[in-house]
């Protein structure tokens, strides 16, 4: 097969991956850059790419200050009890300030958002959640920054980043290869906006054979916002901070709409009230900052979300399982009975498929519920990401250097799940960073900073026989044996999966072992994975297709070894419920309190680890 | 629920194949007509279902735990707006859905910002967006800062 080389060259803004952050990056980008070449390099088809491909019936984060509903500090703290006190509260103030702008424009894009039709305000499902009918949520946003970007193309897997050979820690573009022409794509760019997504399908899920598939978080996102970026050296930050999901068992159906806007609410097999019982042991773990049922009954603070996932592993483990989601009621009402059943239709509609076919009607018995495997991503109620510079007049010294949502390396940014430390941003808060990100970049190009940039033949060409490789390996090994696809020297893309999954599950937290992990289990797992990482050189793809999913599981290789190294590095419970650390049951906030930060060695491997400062937003007089 | 897609009805066009997030739905080379060829990496997103145009393409669920015999139709129709939903359980009870997709002509109120207007300098020194401050709260009122809301940022153990 040849692989043409397609040179896209004197690019502006790169932006990579166009779910909602990219396509409010690429969006933005052209007002502060009119002039400026945008491009998009997409995996798939951006009209249908991304976690929202399939569409959402809510916007999780709008403050409605135009209604006088919240303030951004208000999100700030919202998000800050949620994660058990750990997030960048200068990005998470940062994003609320702005959201509500994005969501204004969606509506006048042509999204349908619900109105009360007493107040004349948004519908609100939740304090933060506002209710949508957003089929088209994606192909409306991606229409904007089709009008925006000079080019997208679709269909490239991006693998690596470019650096430049003039100035060390700068970005200079990005490499890929189309999954269905074969050619080799290079983008050379003066700034890139990673906005690929987070990780699904790195712990061993609970499903198995084909409803493999059916995962929390999209089976597209790979791990590539967390791939590209740590191979270019950038920071990491909170990686350990997996999440793990109480959904409607084998769908993953959601339960935002059931528990906020139809009053839903659990109880176990024996059709008891079970989480409160579980708190004064919890508290123990925790510390009564960040578990008050008193308080949080008195003045609406959330229980975290970790917290309720604990006493429901709890109860299940002690024998008095199911957990049910008690529905029989608000179904009763036949406009609740039909938002239950548009909430699946509008954003998971396996969920419908599989009431549908085991004759669950809500109405008249309460489904399951269980909790997932964990997912590594950094916009729902978890903060994976990047190490990212925040905004010039928030942000205090260790969080600010130069551009807001620039990552380490210089000239590149993140948006959506590439940010660390700004979980609840969801789609409109993803597509929101990514704005703020264009603007940056534009003002790091005319600002000069982007001069004299230089990529060598070499580096393009050194990183085209990699990214061919696997096609090349099995090509040449394939006739060593009959048939079939057990081969001594080529393991193929789905193999290396199974592996990843079997031993982040086992040794990392997974499903399997409720979630449990400790230093031992962590260092076992680490030499295991450096094994998996020797044998990653013997992929072999049969075609471009298992290409693609070579490439993406080197993404969520890197992103499942840095997961690994966070979790080490964190001598603590910090989310119980999310995972436990069983050598350290208890959060210890004396140690603790702070922000946990890598970097890889692109050259060596190597990880080095360290703490950052966590600050928090105080009043003035505090 | 994996897709899957009826003999008689497929004729190749290759919609699907171009917009499937998941790069699943390729076209078979003997037949010429589209399958799934990876059941375990579709999230049944119903892109592809969507994108049809011969109603050809179809889910069943997940033959891990979704027992045979129903199914949820769909009909997209971006003229009208509009997306109908069609669910049979395997009793034969059925229910039927209907919303809207979009409030606007497709495209036609999304600004082509290369033609907007540029920012002033003054716009561009301040952490202001697009359309900003006036489309966060559709008046007046400026951007929040920890100045304009009393606050500031402090390191350590505080709430």
């Amino acid at each position: 097969m040849a692989h043409d080389t397609i040179v896209e060259d004197n690019i502006d803004v790169l932006v990579v991956g166009a779910g909602l952050g990219g396509t409010g990056a690429a969006f933005e980008a052209r007002y502060w850059g009119q002039d400026k070449k945008i491009i998009i390099a997409e995996k798939a088809n951006i009209d249908r790419s991304g976690a929202v491909a399939q569409g959402l019936y809510a916007i999780n984060c709008y403050m409605g200050t135009r209604w006088g509903e919240n303030n951004p500090e208000d999100h700030v703290r919202y998000a800050r009890i949620d994660l058990m006190g750990m997030v960048r509260e200068d990005l998470l103030f940062d994003m609320a300030r702005h959201v509500d702008s994005a969501v204004h424009q969606f509506e006048e894009w042509g999204l349908p958002l619900m109105r009360n039709p007493k107040t004349g305000a948004y519908q609100r499902e939740g304090r933060w959640q506002i209710m949508i009918h957003g089929e088209s949520y994606k192909p409306i946003v991606a229409e904007a920054a089709k009008k925006s970007a000079d080019k997208v193309y679709n269909r490239i897997c991006v693998t690596h980043l470019l650096m430049d050979e003039s100035k060390e820690n700068r970005v200079a573009g990005a490499v890929g290869f189309n999954v269905r022409t074969g050619n080799y794509h290079v983008f050379k760019s003066k700034t890139v906006i990673v906005a690929a997504g987070g990780a699904s399908m790195i712990f061993k899920p609970r499903s198995v054979g084909e409803g493999a598939g059916r995962v929390w978080y999209a089976p597209w996102s790979s791990g590539s916002a967390y791939g590209l970026l740590i191979q270019a050296g950038a920071k990491m930050t909170q990686m350990e901070n997996r999440i793990v999901l109480a959904r409607f068992k084998d769908g993953y159906g959601p339960v935002g709409a059931y528990f906020l806007h139809l009053k839903t609410y659990t109880q176990n097999g024996l059709g008891e009230e079970y989480e409160s019982k579980w708190f004064p042991e919890l508290q123990k773990m925790v510390g009564k900052e960040y578990l008050d049922p008193e308080a949080s009954h008195r003045t609406h603070r959330p229980i975290p979300t970790c917290l309720r996932n604990h006493a429901l592993i709890n109860e299940v483990n002690a024998g008095r399982g199911p957990i049910h989601m008690v529905t029989m009621e608000a179904f009763q009402d036949p406009h609740l009975e039909e938002v239950g059943w548009e909430n699946f239709l509008g954003m998971t509609v396996g969920q419908a498929v599989l009431w549908a076919a085991t004759d669950v009607d809500p109405k008249n018995e309460n489904p399951e519920l269980t909790t997932s495997e964990p997912y590594v991503m950094g916009s729902h109620a978890t903060g994976c990401g990047a190490w990212c510079s925040g905004p010039e007049d928030v942000s205090p010294p260790e969080y600010f250097w130069g551009y807001n949502r620039m990552t380490t390396v210089e000239g590149l940014f993140g948006a959506g799940d590439a940010v660390g430390g700004t979980p609840h941003a969801f789609s409109s808060g993803s597509f929101t960073e990514g704005r703020l990100a264009a603007k940056a970049a534009c003002k790091y190009i005319d600002d000069g900073k982007a001069q004299g940039i230089r990529v060598s033949d070499k580096q393009i060409e050194d990183r085209k026989a990699e990214i061919f490789k696997p096609l090349e390996h099995y090509t040449v090994y394939r006739n060593e044996v009959v048939a079939g696809t057990v081969h001594p020297n080529i393991l193929s893309p789905r193999q290396a999966l199974d592996r990843l999954q079997k031993l982040m599950d086992e040794y990392c937290g997974g499903v399997t072992v409720s979630y449990m992990t400790n230093e031992k289990l962590l260092n076992i797992g680490m030499k295991k994975m450096k094994i998996l990482e020797e044998d990653l050189d013997k992929l072999g793809a049969a075609d471009l297709h298992e290409l693609l999913r070579a490439w993406e599981l080197k993404h969520r290789w890197l992103t499942s070894e840095s997961v690994f190294q966070h979790t080490l590095f964190r001598k603590e419970t910090r989310w119980p419920g999310y995972y436990y650390r069983g050598d350290v049951m208890k959060l210890d906030d004396e140690n603790w309190h702070v922000l946990t930060v890598s970097r890889r060695d692109p050259k060596t491997g190597e990880y080095t680890m360290e703490k950052a400062p966590c600050y928090h937003l105080v009043g003035t007089d505090e | 629920m994996p897709t899957f897609v009826y003999m008689t009805r497929c004729d190749g066009c290759g919609y699907c194949v171009d917009i499937c997030p998941s790069d699943i739905m390729h076209i078979d080379p003997t037949t010429r007509r589209a399958y799934n060829i990876e059941p375990s990496m579709c999230w049944e997103c119903y892109s592809c279902v969507k994108a049809c145009p011969h109603h050809a393409i179809d889910a069943r669920g997940y033959a891990d735990f979704a027992p045979l015999g129903h199914s949820v139709r769909v009909d997209r129709d971006e003229e009208r707006g509009t997306i109908a939903w069609k669910i049979k359980f395997r009793d034969g009870r059925e229910k039927e859905f209907l919303s809207p997709i979009t409030t606007k002509p497709w495209g036609k109120h999304i600004p082509k910002l290369a033609e907007v207007s540029g920012p002033s300098k003054e716009m561009r020194d301040s952490q202001l967006l697009f359309n900003e401050p006036k489309y966060i709260r559709m008046d007046d009122g400026g951007l929040h800062t920890l100045e304009s809301n009393g606050l500031k940022m402090k390191e350590g153990v505080y709430y």
